[in-house]
């Protein structure tokens, strides 16, 4: 009977494995192990919890493969380095939230930051705060609104264009040569750097109305061409999953096919185009590159698109934290460019969040 | 009319892709004709565009060598590895980092990451400085091509993360079963049920992502104290084309204005050239995969 046991426990599908709280005491060990390396050569938290992971890891595949084999160690290396990536690819993302939050909400909470201009505020003015300890003066208030005003010029040519080339790939163009190249010049399109769709509508204007012409509606016009493929994909991934029984319904009913289209198709879908418009929008309201070569710098309020230079928040940060305002005095330029940073943040996650409840709010009804 | 409508936008994508080739061809052409002495450098076109074009690559390479293992780990993760319920949230996350602006990562490159990276630099530079690449002395403020590579690598991860985790999730299910039904450990199922499958999808994402970081402007404009062409990655030095024209384009005028356009040019071929490649592998891919 006991070697009947003893056999049994040997059989080959039990043999060789580590028992279940082995990764806790491992763990438990690393922990305790990285501390005291970390007490010999200096602590700090960063490089104990790195330390740590790495002792982990080394421990676990190191047990696995005394114990159950070059396979299993193997697997278990796999399964490590895979988690390990995956942290170090939150790293930067945790990172860069926590810099821009400490540095941006003392410049944000400034009153006065979301309704004043950079009109009139001079190096001496940045001078003489810092001397005086006084608050930072200057806002974004011309930024946020030529952000908002290229931004609004860019949908406006972007959506019309994009809904009816999406309209004409999924419902009039009967995969066709022709759909096909469109299909192909869109994903090559996507791939275009922001900055040379910023050259193309600064060289336009630079041939028609004179070189150097920089205006909020250049910019639109370079935004667009980033946002265009992104509406024409989008909505035609949306209104490929249109069923193709309401269209032959509408058809039925002796119903002209724009109007399908108008009253039918687009009806059924606007929850996805709606959510893809809303995240070209926030994808396009970060852009930098093409509003540097194409709406200037303007340190004062201007609405009108069509004549003078136009700030925005991208270009915003950028000059503020490459050309301080006060040469000598640079902090109160890093507190502004920070907080237009958060600003910028919480305007695209605002975007994407947007996108989502869109995306719930006008779904179809389904009847029930 | 409404068919027309719709057909004329679809026209007009195909002209809008043209007139930006042929706007940024004719606004180019001076600096062709131009003598060499008149271009930036004194020694022509060529030797001007040659640095940066260099310059882009090597930023470029860096941001591959490190984002390509660690977003096919983050994709594996996400739709192999992370527990069901988790992993639509964790693709959010990995959506995240796309989303935010790249003038951000500039920023977060030039003033948080170059600091930390100061220390690092000089040990390379002491340590590892007999190769070419870690030739020293260390920049004293981080701002090399090395710090431009990592921010570049922090923003190509999300797409390389992102389309390789769609192409994971669409491994036939079958071999997987039957893999770990031979006894396959997790990963060795994954070596031989999803990786092979998902081969030309992992090129075709890493090209992608290849034309966003030969494309990317401020976090190489912001984070890289620019110089000449040198081979020391951790030195100042170095320049991108698009960093370049995002410098010097706002003060630019005449001659020099025509020449930005010219290395804008030169750019746009590059990453058309990768997009192409990259689209001729994923439509490729698709015949074979047979996965709808």
């Amino acid at each position: 009977m006991a070697t009947l046991m003893t056999e049994r426990k040997r059989s080959a599908l039990t043999r060789g494995r580590l028992p279940k709280y082995t990764p806790y005491v491992v763990a438990g060990s690393a922990i305790v192990v990285a501390a005291a390396l970390m007490a010999l050569i200096g602590f700090n938290a960063f490089g104990w919890a790195v330390l740590s992971a790495v002792l982990f890891a080394a421990g676990n595949v190191a047990s696995s493969a005394v114990v159950e084999g070059r396979r299993r160690a193997t697997d278990k290396l796999a399964t490590s380095l895979v988690v390990g990536a995956f942290l170090v690819a939150l790293l930067p993302l945790v990172s860069v939230i926590w810099t821009v939050l400490v540095n941006g909400v003392p410049g944000l909470l400034t009153p006065g930051f979301l309704g004043t201009s950079m009109k009139g505020v001079t190096g001496a003015v940045d001078n003489a705060s810092v001397a005086g300890h006084t608050q930072v003066l200057g806002g974004v208030y011309h930024a946020l609104l030529g952000s908002v005003l290229i931004t609004f010029w860019a949908t406006l040519i972007s959506v019309p264009v994009g809904l009816l080339t999406s309209i004409y790939l999924v419902e009039y163009s009967a995969d066709n040569k022709f759909s096909k190249v469109i299909t192909f010049l869109v994903d090559v399109m996507t791939g275009i750097p922001s900055i040379v769709a910023g050259l193309f509508a600064a060289a336009f204007f630079g041939l028609i109305m004179g070189p150097g012409t920089k205006t909020g509606f250049v910019a639109a016009l370079a935004l667009s061409v980033l946002m265009i493929p992104v509406v024409v994909r989008s909505s035609e991934e949306m209104l490929k999953i249109v069923p193709n029984e309401l269209r032959e319904a509408a058809y039925a009913l002796g119903v002209r096919k724009w109007r399908t289209i108008l009253k039918v198709v687009i009806p059924t879908a606007i929850s996805g185009i709606a959510s893809g418009v809303t995240l070209a929008i926030a994808r396009v309201i970060g852009e930098t590159a093409p509003l540097l070569v194409t709406a200037g710098f303007a340190t004062q309020i201007n609405s009108n698109v069509f004549a003078g230079w136009m700030a925005s928040l991208p270009t915003f940060i950028y000059t503020q934290i490459m050309t301080p305002t006060s040469p000598s005095n640079p902090d109160p330029s890093a507190q502004r460019a920070w907080a237009a940073a958060l600003l910028l943040i919480l305007l695209v996650m605002l975007l994407n969040l947007g996108a989502r409840l869109v995306a719930r709010l006008f779904a179809p009804k389904t009847g029930r | 009319m409404f068919s027309g409508a719709a057909l004329g936008a679809g026209v007009l994508i195909v002209v809008v892709l043209f007139a930006v080739a042929m706007f940024l061809v004719i606004q180019a052409l001076p600096t062709f004709s131009a003598a060499p002495a008149d271009i930036t450098g004194g020694k022509g076109f060529t030797s001007y565009i040659f640095p940066i074009v260099i310059g882009t690559l090597i930023a470029a390479a860096i941001a591959l060598v490190i984002a390509t293992p660690i977003g096919i780990a983050v994709a594996l993760f996400i739709s192999h590895y992370a527990p069901r319920g988790m992993a639509r949230g964790l693709g959010y996350v990995v959506d995240l980092l796309a989303a935010i602006p790249s003038v951000i990562y500039g920023a977060w490159g030039a003033t948080f990451l170059a600091s930390q990276l100061k220390a690092p630099y000089q040990w390379l530079a002491e340590n590892m400085g007999w190769i070419p690449i870690f030739g020293g002395p260390a920049s004293g403020t981080g701002k090399t091509i090395l710090t431009a590579g990592i921010v570049l690598a922090v923003m190509v991860l999300p797409i390389i993360a992102s389309l390789a985790r769609e192409i994971f999730l669409q491994a036939p299910m079958l071999h997987q079963e039957a893999a770990l039904a031979l006894g396959a450990t997790r990963w060795e199922m994954i070596r031989m049920a999803v990786l092979p499958f998902a081969r030309g999808g992992i090129i075709s994402a890493v090209m992608l992502g290849l034309g966003r970081a030969l494309g990317e402007t401020m976090a190489v404009a912001l984070v890289l104290s620019s110089g000449p062409l040198i081979a020391s990655l951790i030195r100042s030095g170095n320049q991108t084309i698009a960093a370049e024209i995002a410098l010097n384009f706002p003060e630019a005028f005449g001659l020099r204005l025509n020449e930005l356009i010219a290395a804008g040019l030169v750019l746009f071929l590059i990453t058309l050239l990768v997009n192409m490649v990259a689209r001729w592998i994923i439509s490729r891919h698709k015949e074979f995969s047979g996965a709808n």
